[in-house]
């Protein structure tokens, strides 16, 4: 009886009784989300367009900032930083597509996959190798991204909005309709869509897979950079974030792996259930359910709809 | 010219079947089985490094080597893809603590099997979503199984015994007259001990798989429509390709917990771990055991060789460097081997075999 009423009466009477805390714990779980739909973006661009699943973009997006701060620390100005990082993630997705990419072509999805586990492997080794391990400080200020916090006075209590979040939610959407934009309207994102759907027909078409595979590394470099740096801004930049990508791919399940809204849609559920998970339900649990529950959920998720809420049905065929 | 089988005559069936039919191969067994239970024993009982040897490379290289063959049996025979087995070895080990502590009588190698079948309990249980999906989809729900798990080793104090620093201390366990584990043991006993369990249970293993169960498990891993057209079970043959797997897991995890490491603490059993034995099944050859035990070898070597080839040379490389190194090298290694040689060692040393078939000659 004490349990059932701690389990389904008095999560709800906590949020009810203090209704400012539950819009913070609604709106740092949005926050969160936006972060998590980020980095599931780039899973999304390179799995839409190459078919496989790239298990380094969670290194991806800590080398992208590691190279942006070792610049600004080398002395390089903020903007010029930012510029030389994109160049660099440009010329590593070019090496990627080169050394990884061109020698699998035709290979089951599995061996792929494994491939992007080494490439994860070896950046993490060379990432550290280069910049060591230790955490650094986000260069927040010094790219334009503003600071502070405002407050909003609502039911009795206040909430307080960062800025900083407030802008990851605004480039976040920035992000997004720009690349609806380049995949609906341009020649090279249909060349992608192209490539996603059937890479043989591609190629009879004229399309040129490695320029196409390039590109998409390249864009899912960018989005990486974006990633770090407004996951860098809220915490610092270390090597931690690479496993905290790994719950991109419950993100996936959730909302489709070649699905764009899907990502950004499945981000922001998983980031608000599972703070209002953890901060509700979490003190039953003894705390630290956040590291599992939006694996459950995706569980929950693959049972009933393996695709996803916007992905593509899986079709198997002999 | 050494290889050959001239003069070998099967004369009956059951030789022809045998599982090692060239004597070759059977005398190459021989010899390593009298390299690992009688040569390092004696080295290490006799040398001035042989503690070092025993502790830091054989003994591990044993636990490691079963935990993925337990690893290689799921992905490389059966082929699902599993990224849970560190938990699944950290079942293993927490099981075997409990029944050692409700039951400190029963001999500790009977305890370390039988907690084995706590770990195949679990690993169904986590296995039951296969039924329904496949390859990536799979992997993430052997992940969520992985940080769940995990979760639960620390959460869950009854399975360290409320002990406040989380971790679990194996004491000193008597078996047969000697003092079998724990500090005061001695590492070429346990070593003995470990050896011989392995290589049962590697010889069983072999046995699984080329029987019917193991021809089940292949038949899934390569087409698992067109063998549920052909009458394998699937909810049979996957459900059982999860609980072996995880028995041998649970059973590497809880003979590292005992003999080898005499402590554990969560982050023995983390996610590194698992993509330590994904890495040693890809590069040794999946579907190989043979493979399991040369990737096994491969990735737990590495890092000492790092560490110690520069020290020759004078050159000395601080412990992170060589973690760096050795994630790097690590890395593109599986690159490469996925590029050039999909079966990983084990494929380069059934070719290596077959030139040695008609050495000196390139070709017969």
């Amino acid at each position: 009886m004490e349990m059932l009423n701690s389990i389904f009466i008095a999560p709800f009477m906590d949020m009810g009784s203090d209704w400012s805390f539950f819009i913070q714990v609604l709106w740092e779980g949005f926050v969160q989300g936006t972060l998590y739909a980020l980095i599931a973006l780039g899973f999304v661009l390179i799995f839409k367009a190459s078919g496989v699943f790239n298990f380094a973009q969670g290194i991806m997006v800590v080398l992208a900032v590691l190279v942006l701060v070792g610049l600004y620390e080398l002395g390089v100005p903020a903007w010029l930083s930012l510029i030389l990082t994109i160049g660099f993630m440009g010329l590593l997705a070019v090496g990627i597509e080169r050394i990884v990419l061109r020698p699998l072509v035709n290979q089951h999805d599995a061996i792929l996959l494994m491939a992007t586990i080494g490439l994860a492997r070896f950046l993490i080794g060379a990432g550290q190798f280069i910049f060591g391990g230790e955490n650094r400080a986000m260069i927040t200020e010094e790219i334009g991204l503003p600071v502070g916090a405002s407050e909003a006075e609502m039911f009795e209590g206040v909430v307080f909005f960062e800025h900083l979040d407030i802008s990851a939610v605004v480039i976040a959407a920035l992000m997004v309709t720009a690349l609806a934009i380049f995949f609906n309207k341009t020649r090279i994102g249909r060349a992608l869509r192209a490539v996603a759907d059937d890479h043989q027909a591609a190629l009879s078409v004229g399309i040129s897979l490695n320029q196409i595979w390039a590109i998409v590394w390249f864009a899912a470099g960018i989005v990486a950079l974006v990633t770090g740096i407004m996951w860098g801004a809220r915490s610092d930049v270390s090597f931690a974030l690479e496993i905290i990508a790994l719950k991109a791919l419950a993100v996936l399940i959730i909302g489709g792996f070649t699905s764009i809204p899907g990502a950004i849609i499945a981000g922001i559920i998983v980031g608000v259930l599972e703070k209002i998970f953890e901060i509700f339900w979490g003190p039953l649990f003894g705390g630290g359910v956040e590291a599992w529950f939006a694996y459950l959920l995706a569980l929950i998720f693959l049972l009933f709809r393996p695709q996803g809420l916007f992905g593509e049905k899986i079709i198997e065929r002999i | 010219m050494i290889y050959r089988e001239v003069g070998q005559f099967k004369t009956d069936y059951k030789s022809d079947s045998a599982t090692f039919p060239i004597a070759q191969d059977r005398m190459g067994i021989a010899v390593m089985l009298v390299l690992a239970l009688v040569v390092v024993p004696l080295y290490g009982h006799y040398s001035s490094n042989g503690e070092f040897f025993i502790n830091g490379v054989m003994m591990p290289f044993m636990i490691f080597s079963l935990a993925t063959v337990g690893l290689n049996i799921l992905m490389g025979y059966a082929g699902q893809l599993s990224l849970g087995t560190g938990a699944f070895s950290g079942v293993g080990a927490y099981a075997c603590y409990k029944l050692f502590t409700y039951f400190p009588d029963v001999n500790i190698i009977l305890l370390v099997l039988a907690s084995g079948f706590f770990a195949a309990g679990v690993g169904i249980i986590f296995g039951l979503p296969s039924l329904r999906i496949k390859g990536l989809y799979l992997a993430v729900t052997t992940l969520a199984a992985q940080f769940f798990l995990e979760w639960c080793f620390i959460r869950v104090e009854w399975l360290y015994n409320y002990d406040p620093s989380g971790a679990i201390i194996v004491p000193d366990i008597m078996s047969f007259g000697f003092v079998i584990a724990g500090p005061r043991a001695d590492p070429v006993v346990k070593y003995l001990v470990v050896a011989l369990l392995v290589i049962a249970m590697t010889w069983v293993a072999s046995n699984i798989i080329q029987g019917r169960i193991g021809r089940a498990w292949m038949m899934i891993r390569d087409m698992d429509i067109a063998a549920e057209l052909m009458g394998v079970k699937p909810l049979a043959a996957k459900l059982s390709a999860f609980a072996v797997s995880s028995f041998y897991c649970g059973v590497a995890g809880a003979l590292m917990v005992f003999f080898w490491l005499g402590a554990a603490e969560v982050e023995s059993f983390d996610i590194n771990h698992s993509f330590l034995f994904l890495f040693m099944v890809i590069i040794g050859g999946m579907g190989s055991l043979i493979g399991s035990f040369m990737g096994a070898a491969f990735i737990w070597v590495l890092p000492i060789v790092i560490k110690f080839l520069p020290a020759t040379f004078g050159v000395e490389v601080s412990a992170a460097t060589v973690e760096h190194v050795n994630f790097m090298i690590v890395g593109a290694l599986i690159i490469f081997f996925l590029a050039i040689e999909p079966h990983g060692l084990a494929r380069l040393w059934q070719l290596g075999k077959e030139k040695l078939r008609v050495w000196p000659f390139p070709y017969a």
